[in-house]
């Protein structure tokens, strides 16, 4: 192995790479993680796993985070010949979250993206078969959306009652107001 | 006049005791072979990542308990170091070695039941397991003097561990590292590895090639038996597990018996690591001093660990509250389930449970 331990690679390394074969697939380089553009994010990732630097071969995992504007898609990629990982990131709209699927690059990603679109509502286009993983089909809402359901002592807006017992209630309706929307 | 076969869609649990728990395989069938194979889980979905949004970090440890209940320990090292990347807390030197000593006790315990429960679907009904099962309760034992509980064990703290040894733990423990397991490692092999019985009924079942294995995502004996050697506690160090001297079993044909070969193996390296730690115990506190109501500054972490079942992430996001913004975990049973379909696609049924059985899945942590 050339690294005796893990490097994790700065979002500035990854971004620099990405915009070298794809100008304007990176949308903003962090410290700990690179964002890229939604609209080229599946070329980017397939740049991503067969680049020769970068090596993107193993998929580590495939999570989302509701950020209450938008909703991140967030990939931890790691090359187990060169040993490292980074972390990529792709922001979604909120309403409707919609990011294009990576489970024709990675087998891997396949059953991680139906559980993000069962418990977060991201739609991956492309999917061979995007169903609820874990909850059953007729479930109303995300759960993991941070306007979903609040917990007694809470301090999110929530819901009166689990929605199986309120047939058309969604979570969606007590959405926290968002300082300076006006709503 | 030829027969004519129709597929038939058959359940394979969630109540059947090949499935490991609450598992559901309908797999489709023509004849005796399997052309489709749907899994469905959510049946012990707990929803402990919504739960755990609202509360404390440190509430939040025995919900890893309970993800995958077979190696409670190994889930509550890897939320911990989660959580202490995440704030930067230092662990004094006796806390880092008592997790190892325990991890590894605890990697026992899995890959005795794992290994047992393999058996068991292979078709040695119920006497294997016994076996295994005895060994077993023997790590057991040892975690129960510890911390009080033999399964939820919530031991590992942010910070340390959350008890001392007693007085009479370690002379027990070179009993069972020096005396006691490895006569029983050696029965194993004798029983098992060399058993032409399973070597006719495991080998080149369930192969996955390495080139699958990296692109699924799998890991821990699943990817190694697809020969390659990758195992975190050397490719990614935690705990200082650089520092000690063992080897990491690899497979040649990736199938169900290499799996099953590795996870003997590896309980024989894990006892070599016990043996070496129990000489670097030092005095000194084994936990540090964590406010309990901690508010790790804004950001997020990802930390893995090498946990039975392979690769164990946590990815934590903090927004400076004192609950986790998100948590998310890498469950690493359910992402060994990617390559289901492809390893028992034109298998026949009775294959089709030996290969579930050597991914050796936890439903807990498949679901959460």
């Amino acid at each position: 192995m050339p690294h005796p331990a893990t490097v994790t690679l700065a979002g500035a390394v990854v971004a620099e790479r990405i915009r070298g074969a794809l100008p304007g697939a990176v949308r903003e380089a962090a410290d700990g993680y690179t964002v890229l553009d939604p609209a080229r994010m599946y070329e980017a990732m397939a740049f991503i796993r067969d680049d020769e630097v970068l090596d993107g071969k193993y998929l580590v995992q495939l999570c989302s985070v509701d950020q209450v504007t938008r909703i991140d898609v967030v990939y931890h990629i790691a090359s187990l010949a060169q040993n490292h990982i980074f972390e990529v990131k792709v922001p979604a709209d909120h309403e409707h979250p919609e990011v294009a699927s990576v489970a024709p690059l990675w087998v891997g990603a396949t059953l991680q993206e139906r559980e993000a679109y069962d418990l977060m509502g991201v739609r991956f286009a492309g999917h061979p078969n995007l169903t609820r993983l874990f909850l059953w089909d007729q479930f109303p809402g995300h759960p993991l959306r941070k306007d979903f359901l609040a917990l007694p002592g809470g301090q999110k807006p929530g819901l009166s009652q689990f929605p199986k017992q309120v047939p058309g209630q969604t979570g969606g309706e007590f959405r926290p107001r968002l300082p300076g929307s006006g709503e | 006049m030829p027969l004519k076969s129709e597929p038939v869609e058959v359940n394979i649990g969630p109540q059947h005791p090949s499935t490991h728990g609450v598992f559901r395989m309908v797999a489709t069938i023509d004849g005796e072979r399997i052309t489709d194979v749907r899994m469905v889980v959510g049946y012990l979905h707990r929803s402990m990542e919504k739960l755990a949004e609202e509360r404390t970090y440190t509430q939040n440890i025995p919900f890893t308990d309970r993800m995958d209940y077979l190696s409670a320990i190994n889930s509550n090292l890897g939320y911990c170091l989660a959580v202490e990347k995440l704030a930067g807390i230092e662990v004094p030197e006796r806390a880092t070695v008592l997790r190892v000593i325990f991890s590894e006790l605890q990697r026992i315990a899995s890959h005795c039941m794992a290994t047992g429960a393999f058996i068991n679907d292979c078709g040695a009904w119920q006497t294997p397991v016994m076996y295994t099962f005895r060994d077993r309760e023997k790590v057991l034992d040892l975690i129960e003097m510890t911390c009080g509980a033999r399964i939820t064990t919530n031991y590992i703290r942010i910070g340390g561990v959350a008890f001392d040894i007693p007085d009479e733990f370690l002379p027990a423990l070179d009993r069972l590292v020096n005396d006691d397991l490895p006569q029983r490692f050696d029965e194993y092999d004798r029983l098992l590895v060399g058993n032409e019985i399973i070597l006719m009924r495991a080998r080149d079942v369930g192969v996955v090639t390495p080139e699958l294995a990296i692109n699924a995502s799998l890991s821990g004996p699943m990817l190694r038996s697809a020969g390659i050697a990758w195992d975190l506690r050397k490719a990614d160090p935690y705990c200082d597990y650089d520092t000690y001297a063992f080897d990491i079993p690899v497979g040649y044909n990736g199938d169900s018996y290499d799996r099953m070969v590795i996870r003997i193996e590896e309980m024989k390296q894990s006892l070599r690591i016990i043996r070496q730690a129990v000489h670097r115990l030092t005095g000194g506190p084994h936990k540090t001093e964590v406010p309990l109501a901690l508010r790790p500054p804004e950001g997020e972490a990802y930390a893995r660990i090498e946990s039975p079942k392979g690769e164990l992430g946590f990815y934590v996001v903090s927004d400076g509250g004192p609950a986790p913004y998100r948590w998310h975990v890498r469950a690493p049973s359910l992402i060994n389930l990617s390559v289901l379909k492809e390893m028992t696609v034109g298998q026949t049924i009775a294959d089709a449970i030996v290969t579930l059985g050597s991914i050796d899945i936890n439903v807990g942590e498949v679901d959460r």
